[in-house]
């Protein structure tokens, strides 16, 4: 048996379509077999509601008068991008205020517009002789504006990672707050009720299709950015008006240490022609499964501990290594279900109809790295490769001749066989000094806890760990833990002037 | 019952906790400390009945005391019960119910404070 949409739209039309939402069919499919369901239901709605970073406004305000040509543009002194013509602009989701900084974003001032709430609009121009002005200062409610359009170059995510940390301190990430030493789980994503996850072969979701978009009815512009569906981590273009949305659905918040981002509602409808939608729509939590990545690792390519479903990270719990560890959802289950919902009742007052995409978004593609040609600076560009080192068994007082000698205020400490194995500062000698009785030998006073760099890192990894240790100097060790350079504060003057200026 | 407990560290440095559970025989609680050399505060935690004995002790001896009737609140127009405080939560205040609703249990809260800071949609917030 096979039905067409335009059947489907008929029975729409006349008001006795089926709409079930996606976390109802595996229950119908298990019931009624692939092709009872297939009699049994016309159309499948799916929802999301998540943290969509890549997601922003265009809005146009109208002439003033004068007329300016705006150059740069705030809102809520947020920056709008003003390289378009005259009275045009986009509002970034995750652009931050330049007086609030990571509080409020550009994902606020559209969840401001959306409630009814006024935004102050400054603009600045060198003016022109068909643009004469040069500022403009105004209060805007979202019913001022002559467009506000939602166009979202990447949301819907496919699916996403799972996120934990091995560090020993807490990381602040989009992923949200990853308490150290696997202390939690943080995932993102509907599972089930996922769009693209009930449609992987993308024959229903493309250009022109009708969605469900923040409380209104959007529509999918194709592809989304970075959209890479041979791994399973599709992504769609999407637009729609933000003068129809609700605050229910389009929520701007602060990923504490990271930035402002925006969560947004959506859904989309799938007509159920043939039994290959029913099994693809009949998927569950437990067949969906993500790696769980950690992002202790600061490099594009972060190891995976273990394969997760959808089922376990939804449960609460993941046993990782032997250990329960809780799991935080960033995204909102409830909420996606209230978007399938809703669209459910949508289609079934005849609010919606289903079309097939005007063009197809290719199922198999796969996002490409950064093509990079010039590579930023490494550790082994700037060390020190004079390195003066004391062993572990020698006299404090030898560290203090060394320390004066080598004009420097680190020393690695080395065991008998070469390896680094602690580190003595200045300050230790110095407190050693005062407490003559306390400790005689290097061994006694080293800091065994050595954070260290290699030369192949990139310095703005290395530089990151000064930072948050708080130290001044890293020892650069080869892979036997040989100790072959220092990276002190001093040697980042050397990024000065030199070529990395280019 | 929670007490939060502020103490200076300036004169004597006396060991206020447990001289108070030596004079009163009250098992207490120390749920959250941050003592350094010059002052501290402790969120202590001692069965209802005692309370009051409890913080006249304490107060006694210099420290100030706060009787602490509320957790950290949740703002439910804000809350779009994503579930980001859960796993981070030492006391495991926060779980979802059958609807994928945020559920707290206040009772269980130690003012730590962490749920506030990793909530995206700043809905919690810890009492004044």
């Amino acid at each position: 048996m096979r039905k067409s949409i335009h059947q489907i739209n008929q029975r729409i039309r006349e008001g006795n379509a089926r709409v079930v939402t996606a976390e109802q069919m595996p229950a119908i499919v298990a019931e009624l077999g692939e092709e009872g369901a297939l009699k049994e239901v016309d159309v499948v709605t799916t929802g999301t509601f998540g943290a969509m970073c890549s997601s922003g406004a265009f809005l146009n305000f109208g002439h003033a008068e004068p007329p300016i040509r705006m150059e740069r543009i705030w809102l809520n002194d947020v920056e709008a991008y003003g390289g378009l013509a005259a009275v045009d602009a986009y509002i970034g989701a995750t652009q931050q205020s330049t007086t609030r900084e990571e509080q409020y974003g550009g994902a606020h001032v559209i969840e401001d517009l959306v409630s009814g709430k006024a935004v102050e609009l400054r603009a600045i121009s060198r003016g022109t002789d068909c643009y004469p002005r040069r500022t403009i200062t105004t209060e805007l409610l979202l019913e001022n504006l002559n467009q506000a359009i939602m166009c979202n170059p990447r949301n819907a995510y496919q699916r996403y990672n799972a996120a934990v940390n091995t560090t020993d301190r807490t990381l602040h990430t989009y992923m949200g707050t990853l308490l150290p030493s696997c202390g939690n789980i943080t995932y993102s994503g509907a599972g089930l009720l996922n769009p693209i996850t009930n449609d992987p072969r993308l024959r229903f979701i493309g250009s022109g299709v009708p969605i469900f978009l923040c409380g209104s009815q959007g529509m999918v512009i194709g592809e989304g950015t970075q959209h890479s569906p041979a791994g399973s981590f599709g992504t769609l273009m999407v637009t729609g008006d933000l003068k129809k949305m609700s605050p229910d659905f389009l929520r701007a918040a602060t990923m504490s240490g990271y930035g402002v981002t925006l969560y947004v509602g959506l859904g989309v409808p799938l007509p159920v022609i043939d039994t290959d939608v029913v099994r693809a729509t009949a998927v569950r939590d437990e067949d969906i499964t993500v790696d769980l990545v950690d992002y202790g690792i600061p490099s594009r390519n972060r190891p995976s501990l273990k394969k997760v479903t959808y089922a376990e990270l939804r449960s609460g719990v993941v046993n990782l290594n032997g250990d329960e560890v809780r799991t935080s959802s960033l995204s909102s289950f409830r909420r996606a279900r209230l978007v399938a919902e809703t669209l459910k009742d949508w289609i079934e007052k005849g609010t919606m109809e289903l079309c097939t995409p005007t063009q197809l978004i290719n199922p198999s593609k796969q996002a490409r790295q950064m093509h990079e040609t010039v590579k930023g600076p490494r550790v082994l560009d700037i060390m020190d490769r004079n390195v003066v080192s004391i062993g572990e068994n020698e006299e404090i007082k030898t560290a203090a001749q060394k320390l004066l000698k080598g004009e420097t205020n680190h020393l690695p400490v080395i065991n008998t066989r070469g390896r680094l194995v602690g580190i003595v500062t200045t300050f230790d000698i110095s407190k050693a000094v005062v407490n003559p009785q306390k400790a005689a030998l290097v061994r006694d006073i080293m800091k065994r806890k050595v954070v260290t760099t290699t030369p192949d890192e990139a310095v703005d990894i290395a530089v990151r760990k000064l930072e948050q240790y708080n130290i001044s100097a890293l020892p650069v060790v080869d892979i036997k833990n040989h100790v072959v350079a220092m990276l002190t504060a001093m040697d980042l003057g050397k990024l000065f002037g030199g070529r990395w200026l280019k | 019952m929670k007490l939060l407990v502020n103490f200076s560290r300036g004169k004597g440095r006396k060991p206020i906790i447990a001289q108070v559970v030596r004079d009163t025989g009250v098992l207490i609680n120390v749920e959250r400390a941050v003592i350094d050399s010059s002052e501290g505060e402790a969120l202590i935690d001692v069965p209802d009945e005692s309370c009051r004995l409890v913080r006249d002790r304490m107060a006694d001896l210099g420290a100030s005391v706060r009787i602490l009737e509320r957790g950290v609140s949740l703002n439910e127009s804000e809350c779009i019960d994503c579930g980001a405080c859960i796993s981070i939560c030492p006391r495991e205040v926060f779980s979802f119910d059958r609807e994928f609703r945020l559920q707290l249990v206040e009772e269980r809260c130690i003012l730590c404070g962490k749920c506030v800071e990793a909530c995206p949609h700043h809905a919690l917030t810890l009492p004044v």
